[in-house]
């Protein structure tokens, strides 16, 4: 069996993180202080608006885009959250999920596009894709904590590795899937690429892509409590605290908010994928 | 010079279009060349020319090359070895941007499934060549309106595709296709997909938009009988070759090999086939100054029962009957006038047989085939329509009543 000396991935994985952190640290850095002021602002805008306002706004949404008994769950959940007192640890969470999901929509979409348009492309990036979704979350919880330091920032960095996947793949997959007829339209015609893209391609693959935007914010959400072991607050640190001390109930309290938010989001992005009427 | 001409084209799929297209000239079958090189022969030395204004039809079987043809034009396609001149200019030679303003401006396409975007209405549909031409949002809304009311459609123009029949849906294709003010429609199986029924109804009216707007037209088809309808010329494609190219009637009446002959049979030749295809020349004539002992000596001779009368200048003027000018002749008439026949039945050279047939039916008087200067340019008779019928022609036949 020991025909060969053993193969040091760990060693190499290593120097190479060493290396990375020692050449790029001062670029991480400055990408950390980016990345966390946006989250702590947005963080802040959300916890300022007063809940009563921010239940009517969700609701509002709810009943807007889905129907009325989606806004009557939003009211009755949110309240529930606000009424256990975990609304400022949901507006934590909420802040960050948005801001990884954000991130994923602004990356993920054009690498998706990339894909769909490049064959060569399409085989670099789908392997890395499964790697990244098939590598055990807790294993890159280390490297982001070693570039990143502690906190939220390593934690939306985790978070954007882990739900940034199915946005590049559904994009492409979009793209792809645009009828054959559609696209020799937009060339006999004589669109550009941005035209073809823009005017043709991106609308008919929004309903893929919103779907790969909502398993994105499902993904984000099911890492809160993964991210709270790197020192990420909000809903996910509660459920932390409370398995730390055993707190079954506490822990339950903040399971249901996660929920709530979950289902949530979960059903608005759906109901932007469908053709608005 | 003609608007369209297409020289030697030949389109090979696959990877190695050279040593396919040496198997080619050196004689192998497309199977050959398919099991050979594993590239499919999609078009094989193909040369035509289209006038401008001209209807242009391509029709065959499945797979017989027609698309593959129909896409080179526009660059859809890229031709492995040939040309195709458009106005004087190569397009299979021409730069990206320069292919791109060629279809812009130039010519549009009509697909067979409509190829509408669900996600624009009526109106934005049809707009969407004017926007890739970077058109104002209010010039090209008015545009689309003027291109809509051409397909009568104006009143749908807020709606979206899913809630249009497919008749109505490619209206809105040719709307869009016309849009542009192109000189050259491409239109691959345009009516394909729709009920017969619609589908006869669409085929008059590009008949009609195109009496007013005299575009330059390539219209592919695997039905005879549209291609009959629609084409002034007609090119029948086999395997990737024209296997015969020429006017309805000379694909109706002499198609060149049995591939042709078998569609011909198939199609119904009453639509088809119009009057002047079938009509036969008048043996004589008689004019109005000649008495009615001149006529019943023509008459006589020939062995008919009735003569054409036309003037000098072959202007038609009625039929006269042997019984009216022996009754005249016994009452010493000097003039035939008195007893012409000026209500006869006439029909115009391009009458659909199936319409002289209507008309047979009620008269046992030849049928006068008159133009638009009133000149008699033939006559039909039952033998010669029904000859016709038959897939025969006849130049000359028995005169008779
Ligand atoms: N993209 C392609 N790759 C490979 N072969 C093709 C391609 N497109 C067409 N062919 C082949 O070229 C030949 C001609 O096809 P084409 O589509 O031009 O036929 P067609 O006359 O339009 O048929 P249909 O009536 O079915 O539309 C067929 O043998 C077809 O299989
Ligand atoms: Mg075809």
């Amino acid at each position: 069996m020991d025909l060969l000396p053993r193969i040091p991935i760990n060693r190499w994985t290593d120097i190479g993180i060493e290396y990375l952190q020692i050449k790029w640290g001062g670029g991480f850095d400055s990408l950390s202080e980016f990345l966390k002021g946006f989250i702590i602002s947005l963080q802040d805008l959300l916890i300022f608006i007063p809940p009563a306002l921010m239940i009517l706004i969700l609701a509002l949404l709810a009943w807007r885009f889905i129907n009325k008994k989606a806004a009557l769950f939003g009211i009755i959940g949110l309240y529930l959250i606000y009424n256990v007192g975990l609304w400022g640890a949901t507006m934590q969470t909420l802040a960050m999920v948005i801001s990884s999901v954000v991130l994923c929509i602004i990356l993920g979409i054009p690498l998706g596009i990339l894909a769909a348009k490049s064959d060569t492309a399409h085989q670099i990036i789908t392997p890395i894709l499964d790697f990244m979704q098939t590598l055990p979350a807790f294993v890159y919880l280390l490297p982001a904590v070693t570039f990143f330091g502690l906190g939220v920032v390593p934690a939306a960095i985790a978070t954007l590795i882990f739900a940034m996947p199915p946005v590049i793949r559904l994009t492409d997959l979009g793209i792809k899937q645009v009828p054959e007829e559609l696209v020799e339209l937009g060339h006999s015609f004589g669109s550009t690429f941005h035209q073809m893209l823009f005017k043709i391609e991106l609308p008919l693959a929004r309903p893929t892509i919103m779907a790969g935007i909502n398993q994105c914010i499902m993904l984000s959400l099911s890492m809160v409590v993964i991210s709270a072991m790197i020192g990420a607050k909000g809903l996910g640190g509660e459920v932390w605290r409370a398995i730390q001390r055993m707190e079954i109930g506490n822990g339950f309290e903040a399971g249901l908010a996660i929920v709530v938010i979950a289902i949530l989001l979960d059903r608005i992005t759906q109901s932007f994928g469908k053709n608005e009427d | 010079m003609p608007k369209i001409q297409v020289n030697n084209l030949s389109k090979i799929y696959g990877s190695s279009p050279e040593k396919a297209i040496e198997m080619m000239e050196n004689g192998y079958s497309n199977d050959a060349i398919r099991k050979q090189t594993k590239n499919v022969v999609g078009i094989k030395n193909v040369s035509f020319s289209i006038e401008e204004g001209e209807n242009f039809v391509i029709m065959g079987l499945s797979g017989s090359g027609k698309s593959t043809l129909l896409r080179c034009m526009n660059g859809l396609n890229k031709p492995t070895k040939g040309t195709i001149i458009i106005d004087g200019q190569d397009i299979s030679s021409v730069s990206k941007q320069e292919l791109r303003e060629i279809r812009r401006t130039k010519m549009s396409m009509v697909f067979q499934r409509f190829a509408l975007l669900p996600h624009r209405n009526v109106r934005d549909n049809v707009a969407y060549g004017l926007e890739v031409q970077g058109m104002t949002w209010e010039l090209r809304k008015e545009k689309a309106m003027q291109s809509l009311e051409l397909v009568g459609l104006e009143a749908w123009s807020e709606y979206y595709p899913e809630n249009l029949s497919g008749g109505m849906q490619q209206r809105v294709g040719i709307a869009r296709a016309l849009a542009t003010d192109p000189d050259i429609l491409l239109m691959d199986e345009p009516f394909s997909a729709l009920d017969p029924l619609i589908r006869q109804e669409m085929q008059d009216e590009l008949i009609e938009l195109q009496k007013k707007l005299r575009k330059t037209i390539l219209f592919i088809t695997h039905d005879l009988d549209e291609a009959l309808k629609i084409g002034d010329r007609i090119a029948i494609m086999k395997d990737g070759e024209i296997s015969q190219m020429g006017s309805p009637e000379d694909i109706l009446m002499s198609p060149a090999t049995d591939y042709v002959a078998r569609f011909v049979e198939s199609v119904d030749r009453s639509k088809a086939l119009t009057a002047s295809s079938v009509m036969i020349k008048p043996r004589s004539v008689i004019y109005p100054k000649d008495g009615p002992m001149v006529a019943l000596r023509i008459m006589e001779r020939y062995g008919m029962s009735g003569l054409f009368v036309t003037d000098r200048d072959g202007a038609y003027i009625g039929y006269i009957l042997a019984e009216d000018a022996s009754k005249m002749a016994k009452q010493g008439e000097r003039l035939l006038d008195p007893g012409i026949r000026k209500e006869a039945p006439v029909v115009a050279p391009d009458t659909p047989l199936a319409e002289i047939l209507e008309v047979m039916a009620y008269t046992r008087i030849p049928i006068a085939v008159v133009d638009e200067q009133q000149k008699l340019k033939g006559v039909l008779v039952r033998g010669s329509v029904i000859a016709g019928l038959a897939g025969e022609r006849r130049e000359h036949d028995g005169f008779t009543a």
